[in-house]
């Protein structure tokens, strides 16, 4: 197993980490990864991967025009709004 | 009012039927028994008195007119991850503080159609993550049967319900165990779904791969009145099985035979039954299987040679699907928005302030075994052992009919303790991961008590779509 960088993880997960947590959770997660590194001397040629809790695929519903959420309910979850825009930092100089 | 706490969804039914008492008086029972103890258990995060009784007024009305529905008039909780239209809907999480659900959720409006009346929301870990209801952002839930401890989790708040007696029936979602154990712990039933059989439409994502809802009640017959009308195809669920609702209440239009599981093979999976199990809870699911064979089972052990794979390979798909899907919590579109500088910031921010501790170890190492130079031997390996669990089980079910085995290693510990040990609280869903990965269907039933008092469940489990043995099986053995 190689080290845990929580540092690059964290910015990965887009979460910012007080000095306590860097610490508290670094050390956990080292321990977490080594205890779920057991899986490693597993013999797994030709195994295919279970990706589902079934077989029976994922198909799409048709692909058809239906009505949308109201636009005033989703719209009043947001955490800032203009108009019927929701606001955000600018992202482009 | 009969005695509420003791009533069943059944009886409930039965007794909005004969008009001996109304869904207001019903639902206005409920109330003050889950109002008064929210100061003690804590069971709710949202109670909609004002909400649920309007809806016990509006099934009146419909009765009045002779109109007929499954669950009229019947109140149930719903976890605080299932979208309820004009509800909030937290899933437990200081970031998603103020979110009002904007629609149903596939299982709120089959509820809804159905008749039911929301009474309100139940405590959960925060966003699914956790065993014992104490990662929730809004405070613990104690157990209302062994007082002082965890109710386990992440449905404890539901199971709670039910167990104390403060709602009829509740719904929950299970990933790798979280309605299971629960139950087991405030000696309910509770069930874990044949993956695709209930639609997640609505429900706040977990792990993708493994959720499912399902009911958690005071009998058998509770949950499979729910489960009748949770279950069937929803085009909205990608995963959704193209099957038609189970129509499992109908076993009890018959009385339970002498010998209700004669020609059924009990199978007993020895790597359950190993030596970190607690001795009472291994007497107590021991006795059970004796009551089965009595029943008229055939007992039969059998083995599940992968099932010391089952935590790591569940914490590893798990919290990448975790990773993945908690990354919407991002400030922008709903939920708490802390405001900063730029877009970055806003995002490091808002998860900071917004993400309990649980979240965050686990959002860290599903966003790790996802990560460039780990994926292969990570993410890729575990779905590979995965497919060995699966192949287990199956293996089992051609050996027997149903597995019985041991809920969780223990009984409910008290409240604050190993809360900053996850390895020990992983541990904790060491015999019902099993089940999430293999996709199979599950259940927990009450087993008895420990000498202190604690309820302790028995699990029966069944390949894909088995649920028709599973509740015969339930049915035969719960003890009432």
């Amino acid at each position: 197993m190689a080290g845990f960088d929580i540092d690059r993880v964290a910015l990965l997960a887009r979460l910012r980490l007080t000095e306590e947590e860097r610490a508290r959770f670094g050390g956990q997660l080292e321990t977490i990864v080594a205890y779920v590194d057991r899986i490693a001397g597993l013999e797994l040629g030709g195994l295919d991967a279970t990706l589902h809790g079934h077989d029976a695929g994922a198909p799409l519903r048709a692909d058809a025009p239906v009505p949308g959420l109201p636009l005033e309910a989703v719209l009043a979850n947001a955490p800032a709004r203009i108009e019927d825009e929701i606001r955000m930092p600018r992202v482009v100089e | 009012m009969e005695e509420i706490k003791q009533m069943t969804l059944a009886g409930a039914l039965e007794g909005l039927r004969a008009k001996r008492f109304s869904s207001v008086e019903l639902t206005r029972a409920l109330l003050d028994v889950m109002v008064a103890s929210q100061k003690d258990i804590h069971a709710f995060v949202t109670i909609d008195a004002e909400g649920a009784l309007a809806q016990a007024a509006e099934a009146d009305r419909r009765r009045a007119a002779g109109e007929e529905a499954p669950l009229l008039g019947a109140p149930v909780a719903m976890k605080d991850n299932m979208g309820v239209a004009g509800q909030p809907c937290t899933a437990s999480s200081r970031i998603l503080e103020g979110y009002v659900s904007p629609y149903d959720a596939t299982v709120a409006a089959k509820l809804r159609a159905a008749g039911a009346v929301f009474l309100g929301r139940t405590n959960m870990d925060e966003f699914a993550l956790g065993s014992t209801t104490q990662t929730s952002g809004f405070g613990p839930t104690e157990n209302p049967v062994a007082r002082g401890c965890i109710p386990g989790g992440s449905s404890g708040g539901s199971a709670a319900a039910v167990g104390g007696g403060l709602a009829l029936a509740a719904l929950g979602t299970d990933t790798g165990g979280s309605i299971r154990q629960p139950a087991s712990h405030c000696g309910i039933v509770g069930v874990k779904p044949t993956y695709g059989l209930v639609s997640r439409y609505g429900i706040v994502a977990c792990a993708s791969s493994l959720d499912q809802v399902g009911p958690m009640t005071k009998t058998v017959e509770d949950a499979a009145l729910l489960m009748d009308v949770i279950s069937g195809h929803d085009p909205m669920d990608a995963t959704s099985l193209d099957r038609p609702p189970t129509r499992l209440a109908r076993q009890w239009e018959a009385p339970l035979a002498a010998q209700p599981l004669a020609g059924m093979t009990l199978g007993l999976p020895k790597e359950y039954f190993g030596d970190g199990l607690d001795p009472e809870v291994r007497a107590l699911t021991e006795a059970a299987a004796k009551r089965a064979e009595a029943l008229g089972a055939t007992l039969r052990e059998v083995s599940l040679p992968h099932a010391g794979y089952g935590i790591p390979t569940y914490y590893i798909c798990m919290t990448a699907e975790l990773s993945a899907n908690l990354a919407r919590f991002d400030g922008v579109r709903y939920g708490a928005r802390v405001p900063a500088e730029d877009v970055l910031g806003q995002y490091l921010e808002t998860r900071a302030r917004g993400l309990g501790a649980e979240a965050k170890r686990r959002i860290l190492l599903g966003t790790f075994v996802l990560s460039s130079g780990y994926y292969d031997a990570y993410y890729n390996r575990a779905q590979k052992v995965r497919t060995l669990i699966r192949r287990d089980f199956e293996a089992a079910y051609g050996a027997c009919d149903l597995l019985l085995a041991p809920v969780t290693p223990e009984p409910a510990w008290p409240l604050g303790v190993y809360q900053d040990d996850p390895i020990r609280n992983y541990l904790s869903d060491v015999l019902t991961v099993g089940a999430n990965l293999a996709g199979c269907c599950a259940l927990s039933i009450p087993a008895g008590a420990t000498a202190a008092g604690k309820p302790v469940g028995v699990q029966l489990l069944g390949p894909s779509l088995g649920e028709d043995a599973l509740f015969r099986a339930a049915r035969a053995l719960e003890l009432r």
